[in-house]
């Protein structure tokens, strides 16, 4: 029996595993010492047990266990970043670079800073959801400080050129920051191998609990440093104050070690999954697969049904627990503003659905998945005025709309 | 969002989906809305000249449920009305009987901007003058 409705957002959040839970259980009563009490053996307890989930998540990205700093997710991490770069490198430059499809803890993390006179450049991306490398080549001045580029994208999933980025990056004298709390446990990401100098990412995008998250800051060549942006005990090598939250941390940790055994067969079993169900549905005439299908995160897919409204397909698949590419919780709607950056008309753009499979995601549920969007859209076009116009042969781009 | 019954049934069971031949002196058509608004809707009727009551009426339409809803009513409220009667249907009522929310006011006032529409479209082709523009509060 399907659990209705069946999950498919796994991109907004992921089931945590019951692994994860019970290796957090222990730290929330019996163990529950704070990792800074050193006179005590509940402190060191603690204290084991976070050195540990350093040592697993360093193992997951190809660090070392001292350049992990905890925080409260992935929105937290960008900041700190950012903003920690911005103002520990405030003598060296005042510029930053980062894109136009980010996640909105990096948009508005720049805006804050545009706002107290940091210059930032926006880079735009092309139909796939890519950044072109010699825009950036061509942005980078003396003056730039950090370049902040997603991994992957919480939309689309696809995935930026990383490597060839922070080499740009570093051959202009700028430190590298990736948002990476999509990728992280989901595709190998190393590191050193990639020349990054901090990562965000979040322990519940990869069947963690929520509310706790990482930067990884580079020690070795260069050592960097952000300015911390809470003040207090000075935990965290300085850069963020605040008694860890140890029966999360322990999670993250056990997260991670679970993401990197299983990754190799998971990245495979998932993305067969993802291709079946993309093939299935893109048999559906005027069907379209937003963002690149090459480079890209093995376990989404973003696909635009054309003629079909957003909400109207939404309730149509009620029995899905999907997103949608429009916000449209109101009379005026939103539509993405990743899909739209990538060139997508609002009407594309509200009719798209994103698809997040998981570690959990069977067989089943993408066969229902296929039967329930096939009869929702199916029923919809029967019904959708612009439907038939199309089939008629109608330019819709033509037709005077009286909007009113 | 929560809909309510009335438009649950109308999206699952929508009434009078189709389309009248648009050619037909006796058939008006409203087509209301656009594209990247996230509604269009299009309404018919198809009118007995001598009576001037409503037959038949059909509609297709591009958007949330509730808008869907409030076509597939208006077209039931249509059938058997006289041209006039149709004129005086009000978005408010097709907001208390599918008790729409705020939000989803504007799709009964698409509703009735299609109604009114399809009449004219009908008066135009049958020698009778436009009707005059109703200013909505919206
Ligand atoms: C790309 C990306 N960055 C940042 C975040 C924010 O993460 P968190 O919920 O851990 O603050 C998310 C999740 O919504 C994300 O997808």
């Amino acid at each position: 029996m399907l659990k209705l409705p069946v999950y498919l957002d796994s991109n907004a959040t992921t089931r945590m595993d019951n692994r994860v839970l019970e290796a957090m259980l222990p730290y929330f009563t019996e163990d529950f010492g704070n990792a800074a009490s050193r006179n005590h053996p509940y402190g060191w307890k603690a204290e084991e047990a976070i050195d540990y989930s350093r040592e697993q998540i360093a193992k997951l990205i190809g660090s070392s266990e001292k350049e992990i700093i905890f925080t409260s997710g992935a929105t937290e991490s960008n900041n700190l970043a950012i903003k920690g770069i911005a103002e520990m490198y405030a003598t060296k430059g005042n510029h930053i670079i980062t894109a136009v499809t980010e996640h909105k803890a990096v948009l508005d993390t720049c805006k804050h800073l545009e706002k107290q006179g940091l210059q930032v450049t926006y880079l735009s991306v092309n139909r796939e959801g890519l950044i072109d490398l010699e825009e950036l080549a061509a942005a980078l001045t003396p003056q730039t400080i950090l370049v902040s580029i997603m991994f992957a994208n919480n939309e689309i999933g696809v995935i930026q050129p990383i490597s060839e980025i922070a080499r740009l990056t570093h051959a202009a004298g700028a430190l590298f920051h990736t948002d990476a709390t999509q990728a992280v446990g989901k595709v190998p990401v190393d590191v050193e191998s990639m020349g990054i100098d901090l990562m965000s990412f979040s322990a519940h995008k990869m069947y963690g609990p929520k509310g706790v998250g990482a930067l990884y800051v580079r020690r070795k060549n260069p050592r960097v440093k952000v300015t911390a942006q809470m003040d207090g005990g000075g935990h965290e090598r300085g850069m963020r104050s605040g008694t860890l939250n140890v029966p999360g941390i322990v999670g993250l940790g056990k997260a991670a070690e679970i993401c990197q055994t299983e990754m190799e067969s998971e990245m495979k079993r998932i993305s067969e999954l993802r291709d079946y169900l993309e093939t299935s549905l893109l048999k559906l005439p005027e069907s379209y697969v937003n963002g690149s299908r090459e480079h890209r995160l093995p376990n989404v897919s973003n696909i635009s049904f054309k003629y079909v409204e957003g909400e109207g397909l939404m309730m149509g698949i009620k029995d899905l627990a999907v997103s949608s590419g429009s916000a449209c919780t109101s009379a005026s709607l939103e539509p993405s503003y990743v899909l739209k950056c990538l060139g997508l008309s609002d009407d594309l753009a509200h009719s798209s659905l994103r698809f997040g499979l998981s570690r959990y995601t069977t067989k089943e549920e993408i066969d229902f998945a296929i039967e329930c969007v096939e009869k929702a859209v199916v029923q919809l076009r029967e019904m959708s005025p612009l439907w038939e116009m199309f089939q008629d042969g109608v330019d819709l781009s033509t037709v005077q709309w009286a909007a009113h | 969002m929560a809909y309510s019954e009335k438009v649950i049934d109308h999206y699952s069971n929508p009434r009078n989906v189709g389309t009248l031949d648009k050619s037909k002196t006796e058939v008006g058509t409203g087509l209301v809305g656009a594209p990247e608004c996230g509604d269009v809707m299009r309404l018919q009727i198809e009118v007995d000249p001598e009576t001037h009551i409503i037959q038949d009426a059909k509609f297709k339409t591009f958007g949330c449920g509730s808008a869907i809803a409030s076509s597939s009513l208006a077209t039931e409220w249509l059938k058997g009305k006289t041209v006039d009667q149709a004129l005086e249907i009000d978005n408010m009522d097709i907001v208390e009987e599918l008790s729409l929310p705020p939000v989803k006011i504007h799709c009964s006032v698409l509703a009735e901007d299609a109604i009114r529409a399809a009449i004219n479209d009908y008066r135009i082709k049958n020698g009778l003058a436009p009707l005059e523009e109703k200013a909505h509060l919206h």
